[in-house]
């Protein structure tokens, strides 16, 4: 199938909380510049895989193989759920931008001039130089997610990880990130989980279902049967003659 | 005022007022920043237990108080990071248990407990030599390891998990952050007494924090406005004779009062 190795591998990967498995028996290969969309319910353990990749979390049973260098300071960009921060911190956007490239071999104060200027230049490509200054709480939910982009990939990391990326955004910024995507896999993996995954489906390459199991579908068109025969129940609904639209039936709680 | 310094227990008392703002001006904005002023709650209210061993054991309370405010701080830090206890109902727990066994050490110390409303309650006035060296040496270690440190700390703070992904030593810093905490409040007790510490640490901060919204700004500022309402708590209650504790905590609302009402102007002025 594939020679080249996986830049993370998750093998027979079990984990969960309190003694309740929320993963079971997960394997994935992840390579340089795949870009693959999770999908699955609410509670099927989207988060946690993300949490096993990042090393949060500590796998019951499996294996999480890296070969991501961290000397050279890249690893692994992680964009969180945006509702897990605490807008209210006294924080401002420059140092958030700032704080995606602090590690373990760094851990002084100052940031050298050269990664000022990359800060800067990350705001700016962004379109939010003016904000800089600004507490992270004067800000729109679009804006934080453009704050929040910056900071993961400011370390130039092998691979990226956006958990729920389209959550309290308009529609206009979502394309925008997912053309910012596009650009970024030239030079990374990505991996975006979404229980949308309307949006995600024309700009991913592949597709990870995920409920407790998981299931890799080599192709970014799904259609609603393979999603029942991968155990994963989301609703789709299809646009034009052939399936390579679909659409999730959004869950409003 | 000149007059007064020449009092031994007036410049002590003044020495504490710094130096006290100092320690509690940086320590409650990482308190109040990362929102854990509960937890902090938790620590000072557990540290009566140890106040009370002390008098019962025959030593310094203050050393008791320490051993059960780190006790407390370092086993709040590993409940709520390693077991599915509720935390908040934990430090409930701790909080009152603390209390309870500081109130039967001291009933059961023969004799009287002298000074024991000084503990609950603040006397920056009879603050001794050796305290404010402590307090002194306390202040500006954690100056210093927040001048050295300022932006690990805030990163841990603001996103813990992401900090992790990067690989710098979250739970380190975590506990040295939490032996700063239990410690502050431990040699705040003289100064406030650990029913009003909490206030210490918290209202410089909210004042400092309608005008300011940087963590550097708002610790810079709260130790200023700290030390103002130290001062003048101290001087009111030195010539209105009332309990200095309470004293300096009723200052620092007016001072806050002031500065709300001073922002809406303002605000007012503005539009």
């Amino acid at each position: 199938m594939n020679t080249r190795q996986p830049i993370l591998e998750l093998k027979n990967v079990t984990a969960g909380y309190n003694g309740l498995a929320v993963l079971k028996d997960v394997t994935l290969p992840v390579y340089a510049h795949d870009f693959i969309g999770v999908i699955g319910p609410n509670g099927g353990g989207k988060t946690t895989l993300v949490k096993v990749m990042l090393g949060l979390l500590k796998p019951w049973k499996g294996l999480v193989k890296s070969i991501l260098d961290e000397k050279d300071g890249r690893g692994i960009g992680y964009l969180p759920q945006i509702n897990q921060i605490d807008r209210k911190f006294p924080i401002s956007v420059k140092d958030v931008i700032l704080s995606g490239l602090i590690r373990k071999q760094r851990i002084v104060n100052r940031f050298t001039r050269d990664e000022i200027q990359l800060a800067a230049q990350m705001m700016h490509d962004m379109g939010i130089e003016q904000l800089a200054k600004k507490p992270i709480g004067e800000l729109s939910g679009g804006q934080l997610q453009r704050v929040f982009l910056c900071r993961s990939v400011i370390s130039s990391p092998s691979l990226l990880i956006l958990d729920e990326p389209n959550t309290y955004v308009d529609n206009h910024f979502e394309n925008e990130l997912y053309e910012k995507l596009k650009i970024l896999n030239q030079k990374m993996a990505i991996i975006v989980v979404s229980h949308d995954i309307g949006m995600i489906s024309s700009y991913v390459k592949t597709i990870a279902c995920v409920n407790t199991e998981l299931h890799y579908h080599e192709s970014n068109i799904i259609s609603e049967e393979q999603l029942q025969a991968y155990n994963c129940p989301i609703k789709l609904i299809t646009h034009g003659e052939i399936p390579h639209t679909v659409l999730g039936i959004h869950n409003h709680e | 005022m000149i007059n007064l310094i020449q009092y031994d227990f007036f410049s002590n008392a003044l020495l504490a007022a710094i130096f006290t703002s100092l320690s509690c001006g940086i320590i409650g904005t990482y308190i109040v920043s990362k929102r854990i002023v509960f937890i902090s709650g938790g620590i000072t209210h557990t540290s009566f237990g140890g106040v009370g061993l002390g008098y019962f054991a025959g030593i310094n309370p203050l050393i008791g108080a320490a051993i059960f405010s780190l006790l407390s701080a370092f086993g709040i830090e590993f409940l709520s990071k390693k077991t599915d206890v509720r935390e908040d109902s934990a430090i409930a727990i701790m909080w009152s248990f603390g209390m309870a066994i500081g109130v039967i050490f001291v009933y059961l110390t023969p004799g009287y407990a002298p000074n024991l409303m000084s503990y609950l309650f603040g006397s920056i006035l009879t603050v001794s030599d050796t305290e404010i060296i402590l307090i002194a040496t306390l202040s500006l270690i954690i100056l210093v390891f927040f001048l050295l440190f300022y932006k690990i700390i805030l990163f841990i703070a603001f996103d813990e998990e992401f900090s992790l992904t990067r690989n710098i030593p979250v739970v380190f810093f975590n506990y040295l952050l939490m032996a700063l905490i239990a410690l502050t409040i431990v040699l705040s007790i003289k100064v406030a007494g650990i029913i009003l510490i909490l206030s210490l640490l918290t209202i410089p901060q909210a004042a400092a924090n309608l005008f300011v919204k940087n963590f550097s700004s708002i610790a810079f500022w709260s130790v200023l406005i700290g030390f103002t309402g130290a001062l003048t708590g101290l001087l009111g209650s030195y010539w209105w004779n009332i309990p200095s504790g309470a004293a300096i905590i009723f200052c620092l609302v007016i001072i806050f009062i002031i500065l709300r009402i001073a922002k809406m102007l303002y605000i007012k002025l503005k539009h």
